[in-house]
């Protein structure tokens, strides 16, 4: 990885950016910003039982004046499909960072099909997908992304691709 | 497969749902899709009500959210049997949560009112206050007499949340009173009550 410490850069953005909610399904690429986050006792880290649940508890967190941060991997995008129809058709804001599976190098043949339609079912959804391939890019994209989000409130999706992450390792 | 069994609930939906909204105060409201949004419109339309016309099993994380961003205010959920069942998740993770001010009240008539009637998982003995229960909410109760729901009035907003109510009712149907169901509509009257300016995306439930 040319940039380990691209998870900072973007924990710093979500602080920057007055994020004080963050719904997580754990994926091994969000593992160091969960861990910032959740030693955040400004933040309310939630961990999700599955992603939709973020979705919607994003939309109540826009409700009660407060903004949030989705963090996930692309195999929970289609657990979120309808949920974002509450998002599209209320117009919630809605940032949310994917960690790429099945997508650059990927041993796991199960992880493909998601993997693959992560953009195009996004975008039937709504969702603007802003897709990052080298770490250097990551910060300013977040950055970008949660002004789309915040101030222009739209669903925005930063998607990190695997080149960045680095394949999984199996042994 | 278990066989349903007959529920034999007294209470009435709108009468319920009358009841626990009478001592709300100035307690934010979210519905689910369905019979419980109708039901929160028949006693009366206000900007502290967001109904959830889609999204089903998002109600309660909605909640949620809301419950986070807001810990000064209470925070009320009332949804369907189906509606809660499809998001069952929702409860664990409220309940390590942990939040509060954060009330869930299922209006449990077990069946699909708005699709048929088909009995709900909860027909067939499925306990959600059992499951409320278990996932480590505050308090959790099942609802079945007047004296019981009186009971639950009085805790409703007052008593340390989270709390999770199955309120049993007849499968009785009522006119469908329809409230305002375009969503940006609903997401600004909500937000201008509550914040003032509905587009200032203000920061507010910042951990203390």
């Amino acid at each position: 990885m040319s940039n380990p410490k691209w998870p900072e850069a973007i924990y710093d953005v979500l602080c920057g950016a007055g994020v004080s909610q963050v719904g997580y399904v754990p994926d091994a690429g969000h593992a160091r910003l969960i861990e910032l986050c959740r030693a955040n006792d400004a933040m309310h880290s939630v961990a999700l039982t599955s992603e939709e649940e973020g979705v919607a508890m994003l939309c109540g967190a826009w409700l009660g004046g407060a903004r949030g941060v989705l963090l996930m991997q692309s195999s929970g995008v289609g657990n979120c499909i309808n949920m974002l129809s509450v998002v599209q058709e209320c117009r919630f804001p809605l940032l949310a960072i994917i960690t790429m599976r099945g997508e650059w190098g990927e041993f796991n043949p199960w992880q493909v099909p998601m993997g693959q339609g992560v953009a195009s079912a996004l975008g039937n959804a709504g969702v603007i997908v802003h897709q990052v391939d080298r770490a250097e890019d990551l910060a300013t994209t977040v950055q970008a992304a949660s002004e789309l989000a915040f101030n222009a409130f739209r669903a925005v999706a930063v998607s990190v691709s695997q080149r960045i992450l680095g394949s999984k390792v199996w042994k | 497969m278990n066989t349903a069994s007959e529920s034999g609930a007294v209470l009435d939906r709108r009468q319920v749902v009358s009841q626990l909204l009478a001592g709300r105060g100035e307690a934010l409201l979210i519905t689910g899709l369905g019979s419980t949004t109708w039901d929160a419109a028949a006693v009366g339309d206000v900007a502290e009500n967001f109904y959830v016309w889609g999204g089903m099993g998002g109600a309660a994380m909605i909640g949620l959210g809301l419950a986070l961003a807001q810990p000064e205010r209470r925070v009320l959920v009332v949804t369907g049997d189906g509606e809660m069942l499809m998001g069952l998740g929702a409860l664990a993770t409220i309940a390590v949560q942990g939040p509060e001010n954060l009330a869930v009240v299922v209006i449990d008539n077990e069946v699909y009112g708005e699709t048929g009637m088909q009995e709900t998982h909860t027909r067939f003995g499925v306990d959600l206050a059992g499951i409320a229960a278990a996932a480590g909410f505050e308090s959790a109760r099942t609802v079945y007499t007047q004296s019981d729901l009186d009971t639950l009035s009085a805790a409703l907003f007052v008593a340390p949340g989270p709390l999770f109510a199955d309120v049993k009712v007849s499968t009785e149907r009522h006119d469908t009173v329809l409230p305002p169901r375009d969503g940006t509509y609903l997401k600004h009257r909500f937000r201008r009550v509550l914040l003032g300016d509905p587009e200032q995306g203000s920061l507010a439930g910042r951990k203390r």
